[in-house]
């Protein structure tokens, strides 16, 4: 009991004078895990930064749709030129991978406002809704392809 | 360094922000259903037909509230992107330089996008 009650004192005493010996040789066997490529990211992760690239592209993507807007009600020359150009294989595949980022980034944002209005926001919730996310933007993407292409 | 990044953010209120995103998310998603389903509809459209659904009134107002909402949309949504990566913890002293200049030209982009835009679809 007295030696309890003196290593108890003895450490209020190392506390209040500065002396973190113990603690130091604590700190510094501690494990350190700062190497991003050994974290495993969770499923919500990947569906939150996918949602941020798409829209990144699709700021980009913006300026692209806004020229085909722009030739498209311009003059029917110019109307049957857009026509025209979409039955490259380039051009169709530019498309699809624009309305790909466009029908990611809209279905991940509607899983934001579901859970704005508290739906899925435990961490079985929150992972549910990320795989319905991928699930149905997958589907939904190809069903885009099948529209271009067939 | 709140200061920098919060004159930069489009309403200068996370709160007011937020919901902006959303209620222009809903205006541009009302927007793309609509097309979506008059193109499903109309898959030997032509220009006459394309000038003249564009050209209603009803059209018009759409696409203004479309492309008004698409640049507070990208606004916000850049903003939280740049003011996240682009900071002194992940690049450095510079960073704050470098995020300013980007979130300015990012304005400006969104700026000239919307101008564009409102020529485009009301001058019809």
């Amino acid at each position: 009991m007295l030696t309890e009650l003196t290593n108890f004192l003895a450490c209020i005493l190392d506390f209040q004078t500065g002396n973190f010996k113990v603690q130091i040789i604590v700190n510094k066997k501690r494990p350190v895990n700062l190497d991003i490529g050994t974290i495993h990211l969770p499923i919500t992760a990947y569906v939150s930064i996918l949602h941020r690239i798409s829209g990144v592209i699709l700021f980009a993507v913006i300026a692209l749709f806004l020229w085909m807007l722009d030739a498209s009600l311009s003059s029917e020359e110019s109307f049957n030129s857009i026509k025209e150009c979409m039955t490259s294989l380039i051009s169709q595949t530019i498309i699809w991978l624009s309305l790909a980022a466009l029908v990611y980034h809209l279905v991940a944002g509607l899983r934001h406002i579901v859970m704005d209005f508290g739906f899925g926001e435990t961490l079985k919730g929150g992972q549910l809704g990320a795989k319905i996310v991928l699930t149905l933007s997958v589907l939904l993407i190809i069903l885009v392809g099948v529209w271009i292409w067939a | 360094m709140g200061v920098i990044t919060n004159i930069t953010s489009f309403s200068r209120n996370g709160l007011s922000d937020w919901l902006l995103q959303r209620v222009t998310a809903v205006i541009i998603t009302v927007y793309i259903c609509f097309l979506t389903f008059y193109f499903l509809t109309q898959p030997n459209l032509d220009y006459a037909q394309w000038r003249d659904l564009n050209g209603l009134l009803s059209m018009k107002v759409l696409n203004v509230l479309t492309v008004i909402s698409i640049a507070i949309h990208s606004w916000i949504g850049l903003w939280g992107v740049l003011t996240d990566y682009i900071t002194v913890r992940l690049l450095g002293p510079k960073a704050t330089f470098l995020r300013v200049l980007l979130q300015v030209s990012m304005i400006m982009v969104t700026l000239i996008y919307l101008i564009w835009a409102l020529d485009i679809v009301w001058g019809i």
